[in-house]
């Protein structure tokens, strides 16, 4: 998989009520919780985001609660995939459970800023700044993960097992 | 090479003789937790696999205890998607009305969570089981929804954290303050992927209300689950309740551990988590005068008896400063009317206390004590995260029932021993 798009940094411990503040959750229709994604850390992110934009975190990105809402939120929104320092344990479950392309790598972060473009090639495990050709390597993603994505998400994959 | 305690219990619910931190295994689930914000998608995903019927009825609970009472259209909405399709899958484990409790504190006093189990809960704080020496994690609403199609999960077995914690607690120091002590001293990263097994001799002789606490809160701190080896205390909880057959594990003497840390809870006194994080902690002599607009004593963390009898000690003949909404949120219906019984609601609203049905809407923002722009609140639950109980400009900061009964009183963060 193949990832171009525009860079929207956080910074660590970015946590699911700032991704998708609690008081959105009576509902789980993408659109609507998407309306609201981030809303409390920059009022601003829905409106001026991109379909293809990608959300680059630091440490522990996706802490706090276990809502798949949070996932949903940023997918829905129009982020192509998240690459963060580290992911909180649940949100990265629900990630690859539910179909949010997400990479480690602990040194883009520092080396780039918001707004510039990247390039994430799954496949050859790098990430390029498009504008001065800089390459990072992203944490390979395990196995069983790969097949997760490969069948798209954890219901299919029940299903073709 | 011996095996941690979770080890065992992940092990114990796989076909496999031998089981080692790191590795991916498929294991059996025995009950399985959802709430009426994160069954919905589970619902969903179930019926777009063409689910027909749930693994088992009796090994699901639904819990509808987050925006309820129905706080809106929305919510209720959410409600009674979740009820029709507890009553069609005739789910043993249903609670909503009048019977439901906060779920971390309802499913181990109904007895439906015991020690050996596996656990899996479409909410963060399912890890609050580890204390009855379960293996119990939170995990997404997809996650759920695959077990209540198959009745196992994908697992990666954790590296473990030993905590030995030895010292006798100060007065008004509890399990809150022990956790929260942990959380600040390792980071809200500090236990990231790992299992936080917590030993020692002020752990032999913690209550097991002190334990649900920490084991709740092992969460705040990145933990894939928290745990306690069960013990006579254990057993004196359990006995009374179980409806099945449980067992008890425990950790070899040779079982290996990425990291040991030791503690002396001697000298920990009262702690408080200053906003924005719950690792940002400060003993209560270094809290400063901070003024607080709310106080609130509940949730899953600190919504139990045990917990309603301490603020109780320090809100006797007192009341909640003019300034200050004081909200008690007993977390189950058994523990509402143990409070009545006990005199502990009388207690609280001549304190000038509103008293909440049971109900997490308080702690996450949802309803039912939401903080305005500029305010701030002392509370007994376990986040305080940007906007967590209402405004994006709001402040919370975590501290023991304890703690925010003095604050109430004083309308500032106090200890008991200032009164």
């Amino acid at each position: 998989m193949i990832f171009k798009g525009r860079v929207w940094k956080f910074g660590d411990n970015v946590d699911t009520d700032a991704i998708i503040p609690a008081r959105y959750l009576t509902t789980s229709d993408p659109r609507e919780l998407a309306a609201h994604c981030m809303e409390d850390t920059d009022p601003n992110f829905v409106a001026r985001v991109k379909t293809g934009d990608i959300i680059l975190g630091g440490e522990n990105f996706g802490c706090g609660s276990s809502r798949e809402h949070a996932p949903i939120a940023i997918k829905a929104a129009g982020i192509s995939c998240v690459v963060a320092k580290s992911f909180a344990r649940i949100f990265y479950r629900n990630a690859f459970n539910m179909g949010l392309p997400i990479f480690e790598s602990r040194e883009l972060g520092d080396a780039i800023k918001e707004g510039e473009k990247i390039t994430v090639d799954s496949a050859k495990g790098t990430i390029t700044v498009t504008k001065e050709n800089k390459s990072f390597t992203i944490n390979p993603i395990p196995p069983f993960m790969e097949q997760l994505i490969a069948d798209g998400g954890l219901m299919k994959h029940i299903a073709k097992k | 090479m011996g095996n941690t305690i979770t080890e065992k219990i992940l092990m114990a619910h796989t076909g496999l003789k031998k089981i080692s931190a790191g590795q991916l295994i498929n294991a059996r689930v025995d009950i399985a937790l959802g709430n009426d914000v994160t069954a919905p998608i589970a619902i969903n995903e179930f019926q777009k696999a063409g689910g027909k019927k749930v693994f088992d009825k009796n090994k699901i609970a639904l819990v509808l205890d987050h925006f309820t009472p129905n706080k809106d259209i929305n919510s209720a909405q959410q409600c009674k998607a979740v009820r029709e399709f507890a009553l069609k899958q005739k789910v043993t484990h249903f609670y909503e009305g009048g019977q439901v409790g906060i779920e971390h504190a309802l499913l181990p006093e109904q007895g439906i969570v015991l020690p050996g189990d596996l656990v899996i809960g479409a909410d963060s704080h399912t890890c609050t089981y580890g204390a009855l020496g379960a293996f119990a994690t939170g995990v997404g609403s997809t996650d759920l929804a695959a077990v209540m199609l198959t009745g196992e999960l994908w697992f990666k077995v954790p590296q473990s954290i030993k905590f030995v914690i030895y010292g006798k607690l100060q007065k008004w120091v509890s399990g809150k303050d022990l956790i929260l002590h942990i959380i600040g001293r390792i980071g809200v990263d500090g236990a990231l992927y790992k299992a936080m097994e917590f030993t020692g001799e002020t752990i032999g002789k913690l209550p097991m209300a002190d334990r649900l606490s920490m084991a709740n809160m092992a969460i705040e701190a990145g933990a894939k689950n928290g745990i306690f080896a069960p013990d006579a205390i254990t057993r004196e909880y359990v006995k009374k309740r179980a409806k099945r057959d449980y067992k008890f594990y425990s950790s070899d003497a040779d079982a290996v551990y990425s990291d040991i840390i030791e503690i002396n809870a001697g000298g920990i006194e009262p702690q408080v988590a200053f906003p924005h994080l719950p690792s940002n902690v400060k003993p209560i002599s270094k809290a400063g005068k901070v003024k607080i607009d709310q106080s609130l004593i509940g949730s899953c963390t600190n919504g139990r008896i045990e917990d309603l009898r301490i603020a109780a000690q320090i809100l006797k003949k007192r009341k909640a400063a003019s300034n200050v909404r004081l909200i008690v949120v007993p977390a189950t219906p058994a523990i509402y009317k143990q409070a009545l019984k006990e005199g502990l609601i009388e207690i609280f609203m001549n304190a000038d206390a509103i008293i909440s049905p049971p109900s997490c809407g308080a702690c996450l923002g949802g309803h039912m004590g939401i903080l305005a722009e500029g305010e701030r609140a002392i509370t007994t639950t376990n986040r305080n995260f940007v906007g967590r109980m209402g405004h994006p400009k709001s402040e919370v900061y975590l501290a023991s029932p304890a703690v925010a009964a003095a604050s109430a009183v004083l309308g500032r963060i106090a200890s008991p021993a200032e009164l």
